[in-house]
């Protein structure tokens, strides 16, 4: 297991300049605001399990961009259809992370059904390229070092630590600066 | 064999004239025929959804390339999208266009009983959300269109096409 902001540093260690990047609502948004803050960032706030989709919309859009979904397995469990339609899709240039912490930690650690599923398996029969479990900082590295070389779609499981209750701040910004914020950033290099 | 005439054709050259082609959705039976143009044309994008709201938030990503995303279902599936447009389109104000087939149009004892409720809510549900919408009616679809985009792009949010049973058939 991994905490999960080790997981968002490592995330953010092998990221471009040119990489779009969708974090899912709940703490993901805020650690990875607080640590990597960027215009490719899009914080989707709300509409929980919508982030995947997002993003296989904009893998396909801009296909000459790495695109990474950072989303929480509450949000890949709610919108577990997204796995079999990104697979079926196929965008080599999609990055799926999942940060499985095996709880909704945000509404107070309410326990996840991944305990018992493995969210990579799925992954591997949905048609994704490569589909793995990463339980501690090497594999995730690596993996993530191989998503420049090898074709997507790509998910990494990343078993996390549920947080200590360290205070992480909420995201500043207006949803109207993170929304013309990132649109900058996709229509400067499309 | 794809019709290349007849209301179907007009109406998805109406939304290509439009730029309106890259496009998600759930099947309709409605909305038949469009589909049957938009699975086969080379110029349209489709991404197969397997939900409303997966729909909604793979054509939304065309808003931030400068386009429009346009998302075709069934009413049925506007319950689907009521997250995703609460708490998503209109929280960041971002436009789509969703083409609704009006199933239950009339209420009962017309169409099947699954209908029968959200064919007689599916007007109050948009307008519960405060989402612009045009009815479509037989004839040329492209004044009504273009009444919609308007709406959509002066507000920036989600717009509906309500494609009442007969408009493209």
């Amino acid at each position: 297991m991994i905490a999960r902001d080790e997981a968002i540093n490592a995330i953010a260690s092998q990221l471009d300049e040119d990489d779009l990047v969708i974090t899912t609502a709940g703490m993901i948004s805020r650690e990875a605001f607080s640590v990597l803050d960027r215009p490719g960032n899009f914080y989707m706030l709300g509409s929980m399990g919508l982030a995947s989709a997002l993003g296989l919309g904009l893998a396909l859009l801009v296909p000459r961009r790495r695109v990474f979904v950072l989303e929480g397995d509450g949000s890949a469990l709610m919108s577990l259809g997204a796995l079999p339609l990104i697979g079926a899709e196929r965008p080599p240039n999609l990055v799926h992370v999942v940060l499985d912490n095996e709880a909704y930690e945000s509404t107070g650690a309410q326990p996840s059904i991944t305990t018992r599923v493995d969210l990579a398996a799925i992954g591997r029969s949905s048609g994704y390229r490569g589909a793995i479990g990463c339980e501690d900082q090497e594999t995730l590295v690596e993996e993530l070092a191989r998503t420049r070389t090898d074709g997507g779609p790509r998910l990494l499981v990343v078993k996390t630590r549920l947080a200590s209750a360290r205070d992480v701040p909420r995201v500043s910004r207006s949803t109207m600066e993170i929304r013309d914020t990132f649109r900058r950033s996709v229509e400067a290099r499309t | 064999m794809t019709k290349r005439s007849g209301p179907a054709a007009a109406f998805v050259a109406a939304l290509k004239e439009r730029g309106l082609t890259f496009v998600s959705g759930v099947p309709d039976s409605t909305l038949r025929s469009v589909f049957e143009q938009v699975l086969h044309d080379p110029e349209i994008r489709y991404v197969p959804a397997v939900r409303e709201d997966v729909a909604l938030g793979v054509a939304s990503a065309a808003y931030f390339t400068g386009r429009l995303g346009l998302v075709l279902l069934q009413n049925s599936g506007l319950g689907n999208l009521v997250n995703g447009v609460t708490s998503f389109s209109l929280v960041y104000k971002i436009p789509c266009v969703l083409v609704v087939g009006w199933r239950g149009y009339g209420g009962p004892p017309g169409d099947a009983p699954e209908h029968w409720v959200m064919g007689v809510k599916t007007l109050g549900m948009l307008e519960l959300l405060d989402l612009p919408y045009q009815i479509l009616e037989p004839g040329d679809p492209r004044a009504c269109l273009d009444r919609l985009l308007a709406a959509i792009r002066k507000r920036s949010v989600p717009g509906a096409l309500i494609v009442r049973p007969g408009a493209i058939e």
